[in-house]
């Protein structure tokens, strides 16, 4: 057998080797299942222009940081408190977590109120720091002030959130 | 509103579990490129050596391709969602480790010593009783929580297992240790089976006291210390794996019991100390032994300076010494970095362990560095998988078996291959599937199939959730 066949063998045996441990690796890359993040925002970049372009047009006292150093904002709330409803006083602090309400045991704030569904709201901070409420397709609707929630909706200090006959709000 | 019509898109995402998909088509295709890979070996010795394509080249590769078929199609029939990586990486390493042999066998050298050149139909008929047992295993072991109930049936077992070799008669010595016994005019290694049952006895033990191991201890400098009481699980598996290494002189059997507890040991109470005691044991264990044991000796003495052994050995000096660890470093010498190719290298000169304890220096000869690398990542990977299956399972007794076993498998290429490279003292025990030998090649089949068992059941889909108390009918709001 001639040399230059020996040494292509050779080479183009550690070659396949090496080939079988990448394939092998790839398997276990697209093997790591469990949960899949679908985005529902097609324009995400796009929407992300613009809002850095209105960041940029708005007064500097209302321009709000990138959350560098943990998103404190001035008139920023601190709180939220259940103003009316059975669970009237209770207060949750704000900590850039997600806030759920509904009657489902799994809930931040867990109803005990017969006209809330099991996952009925949640209050969420945006890129910005700015808190958010959005009604997760409840039977009743989130109120907001005297307006039925339709899409997520920036919550201003002190006004009322009602979910069936609790009434929440976020305070300094 | 207006003020704010940056809508936080981002947010907007569905979280939605994917069903895990069976893998089973996956699985196929790495086997045939698993089988594909030794054949083309196969081919390319018989084309180094003998100038021609070898004539058993079709049986080989039929015999190799039918057994991973035949285990393909059990896996696929009673494991449907187990790993599809171990079985593919298992058939690869065993694959190669067949001609590796049969390449060996070529050599007119050692057909001398053996006095025939029978060692590779002998290992397929091997990986033959060996796909069987994974068979069997898959097919009566339908849940491996049952191994549970023989936790304590295990230890007296594996006890057993370890100390067949010591009895009188049955036992053999072969070059110094005492690790065999001959059953029928065959010689088995009860050890590799024993590694099995211990791993099932250790995850039944701890899964049942990992609370009083983990809890009931005091803290001193940073250290859980555990209870005097405690320890005693601990000093037993000491204690006899101390006597394996006195009284069957093998450092690597001994090492990798007592280094399997100790990863079960740390996996089940998450306590460091259990590792730093586990250390600081084996380390005095090994040292004291090594004192006045004359085989532990010689083994420590050629790790040291093996150029030394080898000039004794040639010299004809009294007393056993061991050329085999400075040959096997010149064979990864002579490989450098793409190695000599299959079937040129000269590794027959390791005489009579060239196919079992050093089958590794031939592959560090004609596959290289690169080659070498490439096995240690194969079986990294089985290794990997072994942890994966592990960290998926669900119940605790299914967690630790499947770490034991992984850990054990993990001990033992550690130690095989340190030893054949110089890193630590040799030890009389086999590259699993590579190596020459049909316990090694039987019992690690089993392993293998134990790990797919539990995989399957820790990748199964979790059955549909009982109905939610929380989903209660939502009364409406009647505008009147």
């Amino acid at each position: 057998m001639s040399e230059l066949t020996l040494t292509v063998m050779r080479l183009g045996f550690l070659a396949v080797l090496w080939l079988f441990v990448i394939v092998a690796v790839q398997v276990i890359r697209s093997d790591l299942f469990g949960t899949r993040v679908t985005q529902r925002g097609s324009r995400r970049e796009a929407g992300r222009a613009q809002q850095q372009a209105q960041r940029q047009q708005a007064p500097p006292q209302q321009r709000q940081q990138p959350a560098a150093a943990g998103r404190t904002r001035r008139n920023a709330p601190t709180k939220l408190v259940v103003s009316e409803g059975t669970l009237t006083g209770t207060t949750v602090a704000l900590q850039g977590q997600t806030i759920t309400l509904g009657r489902a045991h799994d809930s931040t704030i867990v109803l005990d109120d017969d006209y809330a569904s099991s996952r009925h709201a949640r209050i969420y901070p945006d890129r910005d720091g700015q808190w958010i409420v959005e009604d997760l397709g409840s039977t009743n609707g989130t109120y907001l002030d005297r307006s039925r929630l339709t899409t997520p909706t920036p919550i201003p200090l002190g006004a009322p959130i009602r979910i069936g006959k609790t009434v929440i709000e976020l305070r300094k | 509103m207006s003020s704010t019509t940056n809508s936080p898109t981002h947010h907007t995402s569905t979280i939605g579990s994917i069903g895990t998909p069976s893998r089973r088509n996956t699985e196929l295709a790495l086997l045939v490129f698993a089988v594909v890979i030794p054949v083309f070996a196969y081919a390319n010795v018989g084309l180094a050596i003998n100038d021609q394509v070898p004539s058993g080249l079709l049986s080989y590769g039929l015999g190799l391709g039918l057994l991973a078929g035949v285990a393909h199609l059990v896996v696929r029939k009673f494991a449907p969602y187990a790993d599809p990586l171990l079985l593919p990486v298992a058939t690869l390493l065993n694959g190669l480790g067949l001609v590796a042999i049969w390449r060996l066998d070529q050599s007119r050298l050692l057909k001398q010593i053996h006095q025939a050149g029978t060692a590779a139909p002998r290992q397929l008929l091997y990986t033959a009783l060996g796909i069987a047992l994974f068979v069997v295993v898959l097919i009566f072991l339908k849940d491996h929580r049952v191994l549970q109930r023989y936790t304590y049936i295990s230890m007296v077992g594996a006890v057993l297992l370890l100390l067949l070799p010591l009895v009188p008669g049955l036992g053999q010595n072969i070059y110094g240790a005492k690790i065999w016994i001959s059953v029928a005019g065959f010689s088995i290694q009860p050890g590799e089976f024993a590694k099995i049952v211990l791993a099932i006895f250790f995850a039944g033990y701890l899964m049942v006291k990992r609370d009083a191991l983990a809890l009931a201890s005091r803290r001193v400098l940073g250290l859980y210390l555990p209870r005097g009481r405690d320890l005693g699980p601990i000093i037993v598996v000491w204690l006899i794996s101390i006597l394996i290494l006195v009284f069957e002189t093998d450092l690597g059997t001994s090492l990798l019991f007592f280094g399997m507890f100790v990863i079960m040991l740390y996996v089940a109470t998450e306590r460091t100390s259990w590792i730093v005691f586990g250390l600081l044991m084996s380390a005095v264990g090994a040292v004291g032994v090594a004192s006045f044991e004359s085989h532990v000796q010689q083994r420590v003495q050629a790790w040291l300076d093996p150029m030394r052994e080898y000039k004794l050995s040639q010299s004809g000096a009294p007393g056993i010494h061991s050329e085999q660890a400075m040959q096997a470093l010149w064979a990864f010498g002579s490989g450098g970095t793409l190695g000599t190719g299959w079937g040129q290298g000269h590794s027959e000169l390791i005489r009579f362990a060239a196919n079992s304890d050093f089958i590794l220096a031939t592959f560090g000869e004609e596959l290289g560095l690169a080659g070498i690398m490439a096995l240690l990542l194969l079986y990294g990977l089985i290794v990997e998988r072994g942890v994966r299956t592990a960290l998926a399972a669900r119940d605790p007794f299914g967690k630790l078996l499947a770490i034991g076993l992984s850990g054990a498998f993990a001990l033992q290429v550690f130690v095989v291959a340190g030893g054949v490279m110089g890193l630590i003292p040799l030890t009389g025990m086999t590259m699993p599937f590579l190596a020459y030998g049909g316990s090694s090649v039987i019992a690690n089949w089993a392993l293998i199939g134990i790990l797919i068992r539990i995989s399957d059941t820790a990748r199964r889909p979790a059955p549909a959730p009982a109905s939610n108390p929380d989903a209660e009918m939502t009364q409406v709001v009647r505008p009147s």
